[in-house]
């Protein structure tokens, strides 16, 4: 197998980081080669200097043997190297066939050639086996099926090296698998591939090879076959770590959380909550199981009074809270990490120090005659971020540009340090890594044991397994049931998740 | 105390990055507008003293120029302070129309009053009718979610209208397209009154009024729990409903305050320089220079101050230009071409692409490229 390409010695430095530390990669023609790194070690700066989009302070790239300058993404494309981005860059309402010769359109003298466009994408679509309808329009397509026009789209310009970056953070488990088909179809035909991911199982099951970066700096390059879970998961890192969550019998104390006959509305005013009774006590995670779209997120904000409550009662620590303003609900004991950082947790284009009073910055502590005390609130933000280990060069910096996990992190510290009595977690580990998700779980399970009641809700069924102590399955707008996560296993939960009910009483 | 002072100069410095870009594409602007004179087969030269000599020549020329550059500060600072809101207040002149007619009333119907209260009631009718002008826009969009750019331009013309009327009928001074005077008690103090230097102007305490405003505008809107919240639900309104921030509240409060700045330039307008109202064929143009003030001020308060003084220059020094024999409308074009290079980010580009390219040649010169 040849080479087709090689970094050498490549380096990258941002304002106060070195994102690429000397790094080598060398990728064999047909394999698919995995880049695999926590948030923010630096894979996705090393794919941006590949496609041209960074120019790197050091380091040389060879493609197919030959020396090459990639000064802007035209390059990258007219040397055979695609990348397809994490978040797709697709015109909605044109149609596929539109959006794949965007930029570079066959034409018939004057005019667009339309029909050829379509013959040329179906041809490509056939000899990978992608299956997509050159002409129904993006809009209506699944996320799935978006990303195989994004890799048509790639492959049209000719590529013949591809990169993804994080391809399955959107996908739902059937479409990562078709996925991994058809990189091994792609593959098979002698293009090669490189993944940037931070997921293990991903790593394990799609690629041939992989490399492993931390901190800007290559750590090992492996071939999947003579590797495990484990031992990728302590490179990546850089310790060992567990992936069982330890814990201790609950103590079980009074209810903080109550929750009787709640109805309420999605957006299109459809009934989402179809009268929810649920109760959280002190000292418990009581998890929320269910496929996404059963009425989750419409329930969390009821009870968080974002959303209007339409029937029922929602009780904190004895005190009707129905329908109170958000602000009311918090000053009422709670804390909330929400499902969507950007849109909900955090104002990106705040700095950190105003990002870690949202919630409580009409508190008095935060005062100073009829101003905001400053000095102190950024003393404050200095103090969360070293309490939780926030990596960020000062409490200064925007909140977009820290990583995904720093930003959750943020919002972990913020929310906590409020010291609720109720805390609700929704999706507190979505799009994180191996040890952020670690640090997410530790802190809902400290909480627990400090004697508070703490509300989670997760897609991810292991994850509600491993924290929880009861587990209440959401299907259809109802709790099908609350069992005991001690006696209980994923065939029962995944029976209830589907609208079934489970056999045993409890 | 030296915490204090690293504030101040941490804003400072903060306040001074904001507007370097804007102050190139300025001098860029005028570079352009050179060129331009120079192609018709005028003389720069000729063509640039008469418009600073013309503007800023002498004290009561300079005196003149603030007078515009007063009512510029406080429709700047209008539009300015919506946008941190998330807010497109086109409606500043609506709002200027409906401060002037409101002072005009007050500064007319309560004669007898003591000069100084007189003169703070006719500023206060003034701002609070622009800020119900516009708060009525901000709550129409809490309320049912229309958007604030159209109904703001419609209660433009229901505002020009309805000065219209009132200046034809109840406030009408018999026989004439304008309306009474306002009483002695309630104009504002001229510079003339104690300065022979400022004999010739119109200058008024409005300049400092109006700094002021600024000054306090900006405290409000970096130092405040009121403005951390508008800046917020500016930014993300989904975050700072999460965060507890009531959204419609502060759409309506920060649509207010910017009525309440444009209101206070029609006051002031009115009981500092004209002292009535006159019947209006069209919109002042007030308001919608205060769109381009905003915009080259960076939408900074401070920045306001000095892009209200740059635009007070230049409509000032204009007509000098055209005694020289060139053309006015050369005023009109550097103008455009400002906000052109601002809009567009011309310079923030231009000098991106200039380290980009210092980056390469660097890479050039060590020998990397084949």
């Amino acid at each position: 197998m040849s080479a087709v390409i090689e970094m050498k010695g490549i380096s990258k430095s941002f304002p106060g980081v070195k994102a690429n530390d000397n790094i080598n990669l060398t990728v064999n023609e047909g394999e698919i080669h995995v880049l695999l790194g926590e948030n923010g070690a630096g894979k996705s700066t090393l794919m941006n200097i590949l496609y041209g989009l960074y120019t790197p302070d050091e380091g040389e790239i060879f493609v197919k043997g030959k020396k090459v300058v990639i000064s802007n993404p035209n390059v990258a494309i007219s040397l055979g190297i695609g990348m397809v981005h994490q978040h797709f860059m697709l015109v909605p309402p044109f149609t596929v066939a539109e959006n794949i010769i965007l930029g570079s359109e066959p034409r018939k003298g004057l005019s667009l050639d339309m029909n050829r466009a379509i013959e040329e994408v179906l041809e490509l679509s056939k000899k990978y086996e992608l299956k997509v309808d050159p002409n129904a329009k993006v809009q209506d397509i699944t996320v799935g099926m978006q990303q195989r026009v994004e890799i048509l789209k790639t492959l049209y310009r000719g590529a013949e090296i591809l990169i993804l970056d994080e391809p399955t953070a959107v996908l739902t488990p059937q479409e990562i698998k078709e996925l991994g088909i058809i990189l091994k179809s792609l593959v098979s035909q002698g293009k090669s591939i490189i993944l940037i991911t931070h997921k293990l199982k991903e790593v394990m099951s799609m690629s041939d090879k992989v490399t492993i970066i931390r901190s800007g700096k290559v750590i090992d390059t492996l071939k999947t076959s003579e590797t495990s879970i484990e031992e990728l998961a302590e490179k990546m890192v850089g310790r060992k770590v567990s992936f069982a969550v330890k814990k201790d019998d609950a103590k079980i104390g009074k209810p903080i959380l109550q929750v009787k006959g709640l109805k309420a509305l999605d957006n299109r005013g459809l009934e989402a909550v179809k009268g929810v009774d649920l109760e959280v006590r002190s000292g418990e995670i009581l998890g929320i199981a269910g496929v996404d779209g059963n009425g989750q997120n419409e329930l969390i904000q009821a009870i968080t009074g974002l959303r209007r409550t339409e029937k029922g009662q929602v009780l904190i620590n004895g005190k009707d809270v129905t329908n109170l303003s958000t602000k009311e609900i918090i000053d009422s004991g709670l804390g909330y990490i929400p499902e969507d950082r950007h849109k909900r947790g955090l104002i990106l284009n705040f700095p950190l120090y105003e990002n870690s009073i949202l919630g409580s910055q009409r508190s008095k502590k935060f005062k100073k005659g009829i101003g905001m005390d400053y000095k102190k609130i950024r003393d404050y933000a200095k103090k969360l971020i070293k309490e939780f280990d926030v990596r960020t060069p000062s409490e200064k910096v925007f909140a977009k540009s820290l990583s995904g996990g720093n930003q959750q992190k943020m919002i972990i510290a913020r929310e906590l340090d409020r010291d609720p009595v109720l805390l609700i977690a929704s999706q507190p580990t979505r799009g994180l890594d191996v040890g952020a998700i670690e640090f997410v779980h530790q802190r809902l399970i400290e909480q627990r044991n400090k004697g508070k009641a703490v509300l989670l809700v997760s897609l991810e069924l292991d994850e509600i397994m491993d924290l929880s102590d009861r587990i209440a399955v959401m299907y259809d707008g109802k709790i099908i049931d609350t069992v005991n996560a001690k006696e209980t296993n994923e065939l029962e939960l995944g029976i209830m998740m589907a609208g079934g009910r489970s056999e045993k009483k409890h | 105390m030296e915490n204090r002072l690293d504030e101040i100069k941490n804003s400072a410095k903060n306040t001074l990055k904001e507007i370097l870009y804007p102050l190139t594409a300025i001098v860029v602007s005028f570079l352009a507008g050179a060129i331009l004179v120079y192609a018709f087969g005028n003389s720069p030269k000729v063509a640039y003293k008469a418009l600073f000599l013309g503007a800023l020549g002498d004290l009561n020329k300079f005196g003149e120029t603030l007078v515009t550059t007063t009512t510029l500060i406080l429709t700047g600072l209008s539009v300015a302070f919506a946008y941190k809101c998330g807010l497109f207040n086109i409606g500043a002149e609506g709002q200027f129309i409906m401060g002037s007619v409101a002072a005009v009333w007050i500064g007319w119907a309560l004669e007898g009053l003591p000069p100084s209260i007189h003169v703070l009631l006719t500023l206060i009718a003034g701002a609070l009718a622009g800020g119900i002008w516009a708060g009525f826009v901000g709550w129409l969009k809490a309320k049912v979610g229309s958007h604030e750019v159209i109904n703001s331009i419609m209660m433009n013309y229901i505002a020009l209208n309805l000065s219209n009327y009132l200046i034809m009928t109840v406030l009408n001074e018999p026989g004439k397209a304008f309306s009474f005077e306002i009483a002695p008690t309630a104009k504002l103090w001229r510079f003339s009154q104690s300065f022979e230097q400022f004999k010739y102007s119109r200058l008024h305490i409005g300049i400092i009024i109006a700094i002021f405003v600024a000054l306090a505008a900006y405290y409000l809107l970096n130092k405040t729990v009121t403005g951390y919240e508008i800046r917020s639900v500016g930014f993300n309104p989904d975050a700072s409903e999460y965060g507890g921030i009531n959204v419609k509240r502060n759409i309506v409060l920060a649509m207010l305050i910017s009525g309440l700045f444009s209101g206070l330039a029609g006051a002031i307008h009115t009981a500092g320089v004209q002292y009535r109202v006159n019947n209006l064929f069209g919109l002042t143009g007030y308001g919608f220079d205060g769109i381009s003030v905003a915009l080259v001020g960076n939408n900074n308060p401070i920045g306001v101050i000095l892009s209200a003084l740059l635009f007070g220059v230049l409509q000032k020094g204009g007509p000098m230009m055209q005694i020289e024999g060139i053309p006015k409308e050369v005023v009109g074009i550097i103008q455009g071409i400002i906000l052109l290079f601002v809009a567009s980010n011309f310079v923030r580009v231009m000098v991106q692409r200039y380290k980009e390219n210092k980056e390469i040649r660097a890479q050039l010169k060590k020998g990397e490229v084949k």
